[in-house]
């Protein structure tokens, strides 16, 4: 009875050392498959968005969607590594304004609307966003 | 008639305007009208300005709004102006129509009207995106135009001054992944029922700290609900004054455009008791 109780605390302290990853949101946003989409479909809607398409020219499409895509994985709690450049780095000289970073987030929403995301996941998502809000703008 | 026009030639003018204003902020984040011409909800400011104008940019609304309380019917119109969202001006013009009051009693006069000039101005912070809340401090001129029954009833004046505090915040996905708008504010008045029956009176003639806020979820990025609540004085002693509260839905189909349908409860005014009646707010934004 008390080796039970031993090895019920060992994997109790295992627990408490590795949570399992809290990947809701990962799943309410479709995985791998459902953010590639989003991503996918927010990079049509810049393109078409005279606000800000200009910061976007010149630039590796491709690789700027796999980046994204994994970003987005990670900060949703997805079995993903991020391998692209810090916020910072990646936006520096581009000068961008609050309404350059807000331009953004409306063709994010308009491809989750696309992609038929309920709202609260929405919301989730832009709340793991807005905090890099300052590493982005006026660089 | 020809505050009409000049609404109209306003409106106008606006329009042309709205090529200039580019529309940096999100939607639903400069807010509706509120009854005093100020950005924010029905019966409080918010500490947004006015419009969808972010740094180095204009932005401008222009409102119209009809309470209806069975007994009382208060109209009010106007504009507002904000600049690199950090300086708001706005005019609006009340008017109360006293209906059953002036019938019943035999009144000199049927309405109350008022003039209100307003400037906002954010202190600091942001609505969604800063550490901190976003904090506005304003300043209302109201001028009183119809000041017989008012003067007889015991107001002491019909012109003065007031400022309020607000601060207003947008919390992502706070109301179980609802978008919640959490707003609070101090006001220093002395305005008898917005001061429309003057200001200051023979039971109280100094301003007072008064509370005002509101609390809405947003349902999506068009819808919002709502309550609010604002606390008033009671400066006359020939009836009592209630403070205010309303259930609201606001929806904003695009930058354009605002409407807010609600349900206010307005209480004691002017002596008649129970004016809760319906609230109806359009906005057009450039």
């Amino acid at each position: 009875m008390r080796r039970l109780l031993l090895l019920a605390l060992i994997a109790l302290a295992g627990c408490a050392q590795q949570p399992p990853k809290d990947d809701q949101l990962y799943r309410d946003l479709g995985e791998q498959a459902g953010i590639t989409r989003i991503v996918e479909g927010m990079l049509l809607n810049i393109a078409q968005d005279p606000r800000i398409v200009r910061h976007f020219e010149n630039i590796d499409i491709v690789r700027l969607r796999d980046k994204l895509v994994e970003q987005l994985c990670v900060e949703v709690g997805g079995p993903c590594t991020y391998t692209g450049d810090s916020m910072e780095e990646s936006h520096t000289g581009q000068h961008l304004t609050p309404s350059d970073f807000n331009a953004l987030v409306e063709n994010l929403q308009d491809a989750m609307d696309a992609e038929g995301v309920p709202t609260p996941a929405q919301n989730r998502l832009l709340a793991r966003l807005a905090p890099m809000r300052a590493q982005v703008i006026d660089r | 008639m020809r505050s009409l026009f000049v609404l109209g030639s306003l409106f106008c003018g606006l329009w042309s305007a709205a090529a200039l204003a580019a529309e940096g902020r999100l939607l639903a984040t400069g807010g509706a009208t509120s009854l005093e011409g100020a950005a924010g909800g029905g019966i409080t400011p918010w500490a947004v300005l006015a419009g969808y104008g972010e740094r180095g940019e204009w932005g401008a609304d222009v409102f119209a709004t009809r309470v209806e309380t069975g007994d009382y019917r208060l109209d009010a119109g106007g504009v507002a102006v904000a600049y690199d969202n950090r300086v708001e001006l706005s005019y609006a013009r009340q008017r109360f129509d006293l209906g059953n009051l002036a019938r019943g009693l035999n009144l000199p006069e049927n309405s109350l009207s008022q003039d209100i000039f307003g400037l906002k101005v954010r202190l600091f912070g942001d609505l969604i995106y800063d550490r901190l809340p976003q904090v506005s401090l304003g300043l209302q001129h109201k001028r009183q135009k119809d000041f017989l029954i008012p003067s007889l009833v015991g107001a002491q004046r019909s012109e003065d001054s007031e400022g309020y505090l607000t601060a207003s915040r947008l919390i992502l996905g706070g109301a179980f992944g609802y978008n919640l708008l959490l707003n609070g504010g101090l006001r220093y008045s002395r305005a008898n029922e917005l001061g429309l029956l003057g200001f200051g009176g023979d039971r109280r003639d100094r301003h007072s700290v008064l509370k005002e806020g509101s609390v809405a979820v947003l349902l999506d990025r068009y819808w919002a609900v709502g309550v609010e609540y604002r606390e008033k004085p009671d400066n006359l002693s020939f009836a009592g004054e209630s403070d205010w509260a309303d259930l609201f839905v606001g929806y904003f189909p695009n930058k354009n455009l605002a409407l807010v349908l609600a349900y206010a409860r307005l209480g004691e005014i002017a002596t008649l008791d129970k004016q809760n009646g319906v609230y109806l707010s359009v906005q057009g934004s450039f």
